[in-house]
């Protein structure tokens, strides 16, 4: 076990343990911590609750769909959901989900750190995140914004009645709270390092979430400051995006999408550092072209900010500027195939064992292959001309994000739960749920593929009746999606009281994480390790690990 | 930035310059986010301005370069004074730190007050102010309206980072009255990297917006 | 003390190039009042405000001899990102009339908004 980190023992009992969760008690010392990885806590339950949010909003929208006429609401309440359900889960669930909760909980301790760079500063990012969610949901509650997710002028600034200065503002906020997250990443990693961990021998997770970092703090900026714009423009009534007061529409959705393609690789690059994680623990090998995977997170984020246009092919964007950010959108793909190739090839003679982490990453291998391949579709001009605001990209963008991003952080979460709360949970059942969420989420988004090529427009409440055959498959698919994610809230809640306890490494895995006591002691190493090995060396020392 | 008072390296740090370099990279990042942030403001200025040069320039030849350029100056005054201030700190004097922060805090008061009392003020009296009080009925009058409403919304949020600016001056001449400097000089640095940056946004908005095309009659 | 941690610039390198800084400014002002042509005076004035800033960042921020190397990258990062938003969102709206529209698109366009005026 290497440095295996004896447990504190305050005198008498031998088995009492003391670690992070149990140091201190009451709301005052989780709300006032800054201890990261009771931060991550802080922002597991709060993204888990915008999650629900969000899913609840997905669900009138299926629900609606069962019927072309719509079955349920009218077509504005179906146009703030859609909103509510875009904004909560890009905002508020996804962009923070796998930075805040797992790069929280594990970037210092994969770096061999006591804590982040800027502990009081990792506090008050998240009490920035749930004002910008307060705010949000107020303007939800006081009636609801209709904008969709892109608040794109001038709908939202001269014609709409909704709250759309208040989910601007919460927009504008929420951004400082990522600023704050990716910084103190980024600060942390290149300064808080255990002596002997070089660049190369940091873990996988480590080079994607500094990307994503890299991102958040390069692109939210920008974002902040064109909700503010809007919110301006909404409140004086000057011209900025108007094109009857002079302004130009087109260069809001310039601004906004510098911002909103970048943020598409924040959601995807914090799982794909996971997945690396899964790939080497549960096929105990070392990742396959290690400097290949590292790297491409970089090129991933930096391509990443000169492919925006390829939202605009039909928003009078110049055809020269369409040529290249179509390029450079199929460019994006290389990179993020060096990934899955080398994912897939880390497995090749290696002993792989289907634990359901690896069910997870298994599922995320499939579907993200499948929506970047569909990326490329809408990345040509010509044929995303054709299918613009079809059903095609909502397809696209789900089996990315929701395929991809959500599969990768459940993954995650289940790799790392025994680290986080010391506490197994029965695999049986989380096998059942990855099978179930692959099978469900299939079920919903094949379908949508199909209506987007036969030319169902996205963000309608009725459609014709042709449509509904596939609708209902896809609403059906929806209801198993949602019982695949119920269950782990159940299990999860259930062993946290009453799993059985996991030991310091129940996978077996490498990296300095695992080193120490589950859970973590208050500074996370009794001793400050010192790392003389490359990551994921599997085959060096797989005669002192003990497999579980 | 700053960490408390409490020990000279805090606890997640191993040493003295360890701590030191974490807090300015994790400065200098910071200001690479006000960079994109004022950045968004520059590209939506700089696309404008090629779209609508004569409104553009028409607008600019309302401001008043005497007060744009005294402002300049007296921005790169209170920098000389902030560089000054971070020197006494790094060598540990108390009473020349206290008096260059007490100096760049009055440049930062007389800026704004050029800013806000002179400038502003005039031209919301003269009806250039868009969506308040907008009566400019010349030529191009709708981008005329456009550039103002840039120079105001840039020049304000610039003029906000400066009273922001003020409050961390205030702030450090308060702390370092009680000694908090004589074993840490850090914050001093780090809120000077602030000033400046602060300052270089300006040395950008003189030109752009006040000397636009050249001030030579056309 | 911590004198170790960071250099400690001496005052004329301050006094000077706050002299510096002074005279740019004056210079940027006095150049806006003579005609240099086409876009020049744009040009000049911004050439001048990048020295300005130049020697803030080099000078009063310390960049010249930061002992943390990073920052420099971070500033390069920065300056590059913000290029990149400029350059390409500009380069779009610059190049939106080399183009002219296909022959046929002006009737279509008629066509589609004479089919939308029926449903209505």
């Amino acid at each position: 076990m290497g440095t295996a980190s004896a447990a504190t023992l305050p005198g008498s009992g031998e088995e009492f343990h003391l670690h992070y969760l149990n140091v201190k008690h009451g709301l005052k010392a989780w709300l006032l911590t800054t201890d990261h990885k009771r931060i991550a806590w802080l922002y597991f339950f709060t993204t888990t609750f915008f999650f629900i949010v969000g899913g609840l909003a997905a669900t009138f929208m299926r629900l609606n769909l069962i019927s072309p006429q719509g079955a349920l609401v009218e077509p504005e309440t179906y146009n703030k959901l859609f909103t509510i359900h875009g904004t909560i889960m890009i905002f508020f669930f996804l962009a923070p989900a796998v930075p805040t909760v797992l790069g929280n909980f594990l970037i210092p301790m994969m770096v061999g750190a006591r804590d982040v760079a800027f502990p009081k500063l990792n506090l008050l990012s998240w009490y920035i995140f749930i004002t910008a969610g307060a705010i949000f949901l107020y303007s939800v509650i006081s009636g609801g914004v209709d904008t969709g997710w892109t608040f794109y002028t001038p709908l939202s600034t001269m014609y709409l009645n909704t709250h759309v200065l208040s989910a601007a503002m919460a927009v504008f906020i929420s951004g400082f709270s990522s600023i704050l997250t990716g910084m103190n990443f980024i600060v942390t990693i290149h300064k808080m390092r255990a002596p002997g961990l070089t660049w190369f021998r940091l873990p996988l997770f480590i080079w994607s979430m500094y990307a994503a970092s890299l991102i958040f703090v390069l692109a939210m900026p920008v974002i902040a400051i064109t909700m503010a714009l809007v919110m301006i423009e909404r409140i004086f009534h000057v011209g900025i995006f108007d094109p009857a007061l002079g302004g130009d529409p087109v260069l809001f959705q310039h601004l906004f999408w510098f911002f909103g393609h970048p943020e598409v690789y924040i959601l995807i690059l914090p799982s794909m550092g996971v997945i690396s994680e899964l790939m080497a623990a549960f096929s105990r090998r070392r990742v396959f072209g290690y400097g290949f995977v590292a790297f491409s997170s970089f090129a991933i984020g930096l391509i990443s900010f000169i492919v925006w246009g390829h939202h605009m092919f039909v928003s009078s964007e110049s055809a020269y500027a369409g040529i290249f950010f179509s390029a450079m959108s199929m460019a994006v793909a290389i990179p993020s195939a060096v990934k899955v190739f080398n994912w897939i090839a880390t497995m090749y003679k290696g002993s792989v064992s289907f634990e359901a982490p690896m069910l997870f990453a298994l599922g995320f291998i499939g579907l993200f292959t499948i929506g970047g391949l569909t990326g490329v579709f809408l990345a040509s001009m010509g044929l995303d001309i054709f299918l613009h605001d079809t059903y095609f990209v909502v397809a696209h963008f789900h089996y990315i994000m929701v395929g991809g991003a959500i599969m990768g952080y459940l993954g995650g979460l289940h790799y790392w739960w025994p680290k986080m709360t010391g506490k197994m949970y029965p695999d049986y059942w989380a096998r059942i749920s990855a099978l179930i969420i692959f099978v469900g989420f299939n079920l919903t988004f094949g379908p949508q593929f199909l209506l987007g090529v036969l030319g169902e427009p996205r963000r309608y409440a009725t459609y014709p009746p042709n449509f509904q055959f596939l609708n209902i498959m896809s609403s059906a698919g929806a209801s198993i999606l949602a019982v695949g994610y119920l269950l782990p809230f159940i299990y999860f809640i259930w062993s946290a009281k009453y799993g059985a306890p996991a030991g310091p490494n129940p996978w077996g895995a490498r990296g300095l994480e695992w080193e120490t006591a589950s859970p973590p002691p208050v500074h996370n190493f009794d001793v400050t390790p010192v790392v003389t090995h490359e990551a994921y060396d599997y085959e060096a020392v797989s005669e002192t690990v003990a497999v579980s | 930035m700053a960490e408390e008072h409490a020990a000279l390296v805090a606890e997640q740090f191993d040493d003295q310059l360890q701590q030191y370099q974490t807090a300015t990279l994790g400065m200098w990042i910071f200001l690479a986010t006000e960079i994109l942030f004022f950045g968004g403001l520059f590209a939506a200025y700089t696309i404008y301005r090629y779209q609508y040069l004569p409104a553009f320039e028409i607008g600019s030849h309302h401001l008043s370069v005497l007060w744009g350029g005294t402002n300049t100056a007296v921005l790169i005054c209170s920098s000389l004074t902030m560089a000054m201030a971070v020197r006494c700190a790094q060598l540990g004097k108390k009473k020349p730190l206290i008096a260059f922060l007490f100096v760049t805090l009055i440049f930062g008061f007389l800026f704004l007050l050029i800013k806000f009392g002179e400038e502003w003020r005039h031209e919301y009296l003269e009806g250039l102010a868009p969506g308040v009080n907008f009566t400019y009925h010349g030529p191009h009058a709708v981008h005329v309206e456009l550039f103002m409403f840039f120079y105001f919304f840039m020049t304000g949020l610039h003029a906000l980072h400066m009273i922001v600016g003020c409050g961390i001056m205030i702030t450090l001449i308060i702390l370092a009255s009680r000694n908090y400097f004589q074993e840490k000089f850090n914050a001093v640095e780090i809120a000077g990297l602030y000033w400046h940056f602060v300052d270089i946004v300006w040395i950008f908005l003189y030109p752009l917006l006040y000397l636009i095309g050249g001030r030579f009659p056309h | 003390m911590a004198e170790h941690v960071a250099h400690v610039e001496r005052k004329r390198v301050y006094v000077t190039i706050w002299i510096v800084l002074l005279c740019f400014t004056a210079l940027t002002t006095g150049v806006a009042y003579i005609d240099l042509g086409s876009n020049w005076n744009t040009v000049v004035a911004l050439a001048i405000a990048v020295c300005k800033a130049s020697l803030v960042v080099l000078f009063f921020m310390h960049v010249r001899n930061v002992s943390e190397r990073m920052v420099r990258v971070v500033i390069v990062t920065a300056i590059f990102t913000l290029t990149v938003l400029i350059v390409i969102s500009f380069s779009d709206f610059a190049t939106r009339k080399l183009i002219p529209p296909p022959p046929g698109l002006r009737q279509a366009s008629h066509i589609v908004v004479h089919h939308l005026g029926e449903e209505q």
